[in-house]
């Protein structure tokens, strides 16, 4: 049974609607991630799950049981939050015992269960020490362990790397990763970052203007964008968005853009139907995009460098064919500089096709 | 000739030491990264040139002419805040004149150049609108466009970026690129982000509690990092570390690392005599270390797989050996899962070495 369904969940603000009509659920252990950019309706919909706020229609079932009536501190859920709310006068002890003396639990109890705990999370040693000393990866650990005292069923994350420091981020990144797998308690994680949710979720669920655009791994996100927008927002740098249409020479398949022409016939026999006529955005992520110094074959499209931005292992080539910029991403070629004439080969495996109109994938 | 020279600042404030006998040489056009993480001493680095603070000790140097004594507004310096003070009743245009108007200029001549500068950032149709209606990054542009109407010699900018949008960061640090070629300014630029510092900056400088680490290009500080903090700083994934000395095995000299060791004996003529007897700290950036299989003909160490992070184009796999974490970074071709047993084997040729006790690179 899955531990939580979010069913065809709206939420109105006045003349606003934060979420339109959401739907999803996550499975025992797993981990969910909603992402999106600020105003897609994700914190509303996690402060629905928690209860802090009440749909205008739709359910919430935790654990199979419908809890739209049953008050925040009743569902078994655990919240960390993006401050992580940590008591600056207790110590550790008494935050993570915090939940357990509000219910009160006997004293036996709550010195098992916060030592239990402590174990889990890894701040063992640190159990006298008042919260406003602790470091930030202490305060994380902290923040889930107080969240899971009272054995949720769910537990409920909102940004919790959101105010780090972007190489603090990456190791709270990599230890929170570790302390869910630990926990093993099902997870729903609100983020705006991409890689974020990347690295952490089994599952994300990219949302915009209060719908679900696409749920599946990270992988099927993103491999197998299937709207724009989804395609745009995943991935550092962005996917390369080119418009274009498809014409038929003869026997070939070609996509034409305004500065370039790309064979594509291998891969055009099974979007023949689906593409007629239509225009269409060429999209290509930047790893999938090769330099060449010398022209490897005679389709390669001639390009210009207009930037070089090295990025620690790859450096990201901007390059100019005609009017328009490609991001390609590689590793670093020291003989290519800003204004290098150089080739560019399009991975045509890796090409995505989208409906201008309706912005979905078509292939 | 708008090249700057700091030399030897020092500043306190109250008993702490904010900048400690800091000195940076910083050539005419170029675009100068300040990056560090919070409380290095950054801003206070940017005031200092601007003016806006006084040091305790050193002198500074705009061109060839000593400016400690000169007040901000005679030295032809603009500088762009983390949060821009924006006036909130006045029109972008009426915004970005604001300096021309100051200097008394005529209407005809402040109307060409605030559209001249509102043109190349873009953002001519916020001239009529109040600022009320920006996004966060038409913000921070709009401040840009009235520092830059100015045209200095010499424009800073202190984490210009650090309130916007990951996918408008992006986009945003190759503008100001751009801006800055096309301006052909002297720019100083700080961040916390070692990614953005490495992408827009000709040079880098990494300082840590108001020393300067390291000076150099993005590449040179990513391949040969002087300490043991610009190693760590520069690289997403971070640098990995292990605890080492350095063993004479009959010809070999090899860092042993206890649980795996490094054969270092082609670069053995590069090693201060003085490594023989110290305790070390091996560096191996997470692409250096590859994983395999089996253990093949090659020598490699047997592992244990921790943890997965999918980023999209790449994977970041940490591996147990022995007591020690590592990160590899592979492609994503591969399926890894936790638990699985791998066979680490280390690029050498690339790997890392210094102090323990000082933190200095041994070669």
């Amino acid at each position: 049974m899955p531990k939580l369904v979010v069913k065809n969940i709206r939420k109105v603000f006045g003349t606003f609607e934060a979420v339109k009509d959401v739907s999803f659920q996550v499975e025992e252990k797993e981990t969910l991630c909603l992402l999106g950019p600020s105003g897609c309706g994700k914190t509303t919909t996690l402060r629905i799950i928690a209860g802090l706020e009440v749909p205008t229609s739709g359910e919430v079932f935790v654990d199979g049981v419908l809890v739209n009536d049953v008050p925040p501190q009743k569902r078994q859920i655990g919240l960390v939050f993006q401050d992580y709310a940590i008591f600056p006068h207790l110590s550790v002890f008494e935050n993570i015992a915090y939940g357990l003396r509000v219910r009160k639990m006997p004293e036996a109890q709550i010195e098992r269960k916060v030592h239990e705990t402590a174990a889990l999370v890894d701040v063992e040693g640190i159990l006298d020490v008042p919260g406003k000393k602790l470091g930030l990866s202490e305060m994380q650990r902290v923040a889930v362990g107080r969240s899971i005292t009272l054995d949720p069923k769910l537990l409920l994350l909102d940004e919790p790397l959101s105010n780090i420091d972007a190489k603090a981020r990456e190791r709270m990144r990599a230890e929170l990763g570790k302390l869910q797998k630990e926990i093993g308690i099902a997870t729903v994680y609100v983020t705006h970052d991409q890689l974020e949710a990347m690295t952490l979720a089994d599952r994300i669920a990219v949302m915009r203007n209060g719908l679900i655009e696409q749920i599946g791994t990270t992988s099927e996100i993103y491999d197998s964008a299937r709207t724009l927008f989804v395609a745009n927002f995943i991935g550092s740098p962005s996917m390369n968005l080119i418009d274009c249409e498809l014409v038929y020479n003869e026997e070939r398949a070609i996509l034409k853009s305004e500065d370039f022409t790309l064979d594509i016939t291998e891969f055009a026999e099974r979007i023949r139907d689906k593409s007629k006529g239509k225009e269409l955005v060429l999209g290509i992520r930047p790893e999938n995009v090769s330099l060449d110094i010398e022209k490897p074959d005679p389709k390669a499209i001639e390009a210009e460098v207009q930037l070089v931005e090295p990025v620690g292992a790859k450096s990201i080539y901007h390059l100019k064919i005609s009017g328009l910029t490609v991001l390609a991403k590689g590793y670093p070629m020291p003989e290519v500089n800003v204004s290098s004439k150089v080739w560019t080969t399009f991975n045509k495996d890796k090409l995505h096709l989208f409906d201008k109109k309706t912005e979905e994938a078509i292939a | 000739m708008v090249g700057l020279r700091l030399v030897n600042i020092s500043k306190k404030a109250g008993k702490r030491e904010i900048l400690k006998n800091t000195s940076l040489e910083i050539l005419d056009k170029e675009l100068f990264v300040i990056a560090g993480p919070p409380g290095a001493g950054k801003t206070t680095l940017l005031k200092i040139i601007a003016g806006l603070i006084a040091p305790d000790e050193g002198e500074v140097y705009i061109g060839d002419q000593m400016v400690n004594s000169v007040p901000p507004g005679d030295r032809d310096v603009g500088m762009v805040f983390e949060v821009p003070p924006i006036y909130p009743n006045r029109t972008g245009f009426e915004n970005i004149a604001f300096p021309l108007e100051i200097r008394k200029m005529n209407a005809e001549s402040i109307k060409e150049r605030v559209e001249e500068v509102a043109g190349l950032l873009q953002i001519t149709h916020l001239l009529d609108r109040k600022p009320t209606t920006y996004s966060g990054g038409e913000l921070q542009r709009v401040a840009l466009a009235r520092v830059l109407v100015r045209k200095p010699r010499l424009l800073l900018l202190d984490e210009p970026l650090k309130n916007l949008d990951a996918k408008i960061r992006e986009r945003t640090r190759v503008e100001l690129k751009r801006l800055q070629r096309e301006f052909g300014i002297t720019m100083v630029f700080s961040t916390h982000d070692q990614l953005e510092a490495t992408a827009v900056g000709d040079r880098i400088a990494v300082i840590n509690e108001g020393i300067v680490e390291q000076t150099g290009a993005p590449e040179k500080l990513y391949n040969s990092p002087k300490t043991v903090f610009a190693a760590r700083f520069i690289g997403s994934p971070t640098m990995n570390f292990a605890e080492c000395t350095l063993k004479q095995v009959g010809k070999r000299s090899v860092l042993d690392a206890s649980y795996f060791n490094i054969d270092v004996t082609t670069r053995a003529h590069a090693i201060e005599r003085e490594a023989m007897t110290s305790e070390l700290l091996l560096g191996l950036r997470p692409e250096d270390i590859t994983l395999l299989n089996s253990p093949a003909n090659s020598k490699c160490f047997e592992g244990k797989v921790e943890l997965v992070q999918n980023f999209g184009d790449e994977r970041v796999v940490t591996i147990r050996v022995g007591k020690i974490s590592l990160n590899s970074l592979t492609g994503k071709d591969r399926i890894f899962t936790c638990g699985q047993k791998v066979y680490v084997k280390f690029n050498e040729e690339n790997a890392h070495v210094f102090y323990r006790k000082t933190g200095i690179a041994v070669m």
